[in-house]
């Protein structure tokens, strides 16, 4: 990207740009990222639009953003309940919960896949942080969930009226990772997106694969009689630790373990620096790929 | 290596460079692959089959030039021969395989219809999208954005989307984001050839006024006869090496020899 040198952040008018070969990928970041900030306002608009264009400020609109939740929540409860053999509401809260954050996370993922390539125009005749399409795409993914909050928060005063506690604050630290976890993703998969344009195809086998893996539609304590080894390797399930902390720290009114903590931190830090540092060192070819 | 320098000028007032560009040793090559959208199937069926298809493709071999400010310059050159991603690479869009490109001052998108990539936003939210992408601000934004409607001319197609547009509508909308967002550095890819001939009567006029305000200007045309006009110098791209640079009456002539076609009305204008 353009290492650019720019007196103060205002000025326009006497912009240095010079342009090298970058065998190595990746650009100078500090600068990247400064300019990134410089033009947030784009990924702002980029996502607005985009939410205008898929009609979701219309009243239709913004009625199935929770509709469709909700008749996905139905559709699971309904598999939960057939299998178990009996209701129980506890298990309804905590499947809405599980389901709308792991929405969040598969919808960044979903439209961050496609975000690069279906800017193509835009790529190849401007100059700018590419990283920002990507990042945009999980800011329309969050304001697509935010309209199930209120949904959620309806169910918990029905079924779990009286569980309100002030751990309930320590679930936005899981948010955070889980939307960190998700610009990381969406930005490695946009750029696999630019050389395998089959990527969006198999991504929503992976993704439900995914959901049945992590604790959405089961708790953990149905699990806890599984063999150490099973355990393990479920517990390295980063939704694992992210949803797990999130739905403990919402519905169990208890301070989750310091694992679940670090866990979620590293898996979220971890995963949004090489998404980006693979986005990043590969976007200067993607003006060249999507002609 | 082919480089040519301009005669020599008065040096520039200008307190920053004299020079708006500089491009040294330019080489942009790229690998590509044949499909036109590459899959992950069609991969690991090559993969099975141990081949591996990859185009690799010499766009600018060892281009050297310098533009000092003030300067209008004409990109001429048959199809392919490497002119849109020489403005690609000066307006920092295709990396340099080797050698430099500096540039003094913001060069403005290009006019290869970057705004309108999304077909489902109206004009004006198009607009909105490039000038964000190009750096602008905000406000510096909504300030232009009305005169820039008001200037296509378009009335109220400009809040309909897009895929309403015919090209030419497309284009008129592509090249006033162009010409207002009051870049140091103006950068056209065949912007004369689109657009009735009243915008095109419009268009020759607002480049006429930037080229006294911007630092300078790049026209790429096949309308040999809107380079001449609109230029003080030119340079002639041919199969990725720059072949010469000169005034553009010269220029021209020799690259219609080198084509071998005559100078006609239908050649100047529609080349």
């Amino acid at each position: 990207m353009t290492a650019s040198t720019r007196e103060r952040e205002t000025d326009f008018e006497p912009v240095y740009h010079r342009y090298g070969p970058h065998r190595a990928g990746v650009p100078p970041l500090v600068p990247y990222f400064r300019e990134l900030w410089h033009r947030r306002g784009f990924a702002t608009e980029m996502s607005k639009a985009s939410m205008r264009g898929a009609n979701t400020s219309t009243f239709f609109g913004q009625a199935w953003l929770v509709l469709n939740p909700l008749l996905l929540a139905a559709v699971y409860y309904l598999l939960v309940t057939i299998l178990r053999g009996r209701h129980d509401p506890m298990v309804f809260v905590h499947l809405t919960l599980g389901l709308f954050a792991f929405n969040l996370v598969s919808t960044s993922m979903s439209t961050g896949t496609k975000s690069v390539v279906s800017a193509g125009k835009l790529l190849i005749n401007t100059a700018f942080p590419r990283l920002l399409i990507p990042l945009s795409a999980v800011r329309t993914a969050l304001f697509r969930f935010l309209p199930t909050v209120p949904v959620y928060l309806v169910f918990h005063l029905v079924f779990l009226t009286r569980v309100w506690s002030p751990t309930m604050f320590l679930s936005l630290y899981f948010f955070g990772c889980l939307l960190l976890f998700s610009a990381g993703l969406a930005a490695f998969f946009a750029t696999l997106q630019v050389y395998f344009r089959d990527t969006s195809s198999f991504l929503p086998f992976f993704v439900r694969i995914w959901m049945y893996l992590s604790p959405v539609l089961w708790l953990p304590e149905n699990v806890a009689h599984f063999s150490k080894t099973l355990l393990t390797i479920i517990r390295l399930n980063p939704m694992y630790a992210m949803l797990g902390g999130y739905s403990e720290t919402i519905q169990e009114q208890k301070v989750p373990d310091v694992g679940l903590f670090v866990s979620s931190g590293l898996w979220a830090v971890a995963v949004a620096v090489i998404g980006f540092l693979f986005f990043i060192s590969r976007e200067r070819d993607f003006a060249v790929r999507l002609t | 290596m082919l480089s040519v320098s301009p005669d020599p000028v008065a040096e520039d007032e200008s307190a920053t460079s004299p020079y708006a560009v500089r491009v040294e040793d330019l080489s942009i090559t790229y690998k590509t692959t044949f499909e036109r959208k590459p899959t992950l199937k069609q991969a690991l069926v090559r993969f099975g089959r141990g081949e591996r298809k990859v185009h690799t493709v010499e766009a600018l071999k060892n281009v050297s030039f310098d533009i000092r400010v003030g300067t209008a310059m004409g990109i001429i050159g048959s199809n392919g021969a490497g002119k849109s991603t020489l403005m690609r690479a000066m307006a920092g869009i295709l990396p340099p395989t080797s050698g430099n490109v500096e540039v003094w001052g913001r060069a403005s998108t290009l006019l290869a219809l970057g705004v309108g990539f999304n077909k489902a936003l109206s004009g004006r939210e198009n607009i909105v999208l490039g000038g964000l992408a190009a750096g602008l601000s905000r406000r510096e934004v909504e300030e232009r954005v009305e005169e820039i409607a008001e200037w296509t001319e378009l009335g109220e197609f400009i809040d309909m989307p897009m895929n309403t547009y015919s090209s030419g509508m497309a284009a008129r909308v592509g090249f006033s984001v162009a010409v207002h967002m009051r870049p140091d550095i103006l950068m056209i890819d065949e912007a004369l050839s689109t657009g009735d001939a009243h915008f095109r009567e419009k268009a020759s006029a607002k480049m006429a006024e930037l080229r006294d305000s911007a630092r300078a200007m790049f026209l790429i045309s096949h309308g040999l006869g809107s380079i001449s006009e609109m230029c003080n110098d030119c340079i002639w791209l041919d199969k990725g090496r720059l072949m010469m640079r000169g005034s553009p009456e010269e220029v021209i002539d020799a690259y219609m020899t080198y084509v071998k076609v005559k100078k006609s009305p239908t050649t100047t204008e529609e080349m």
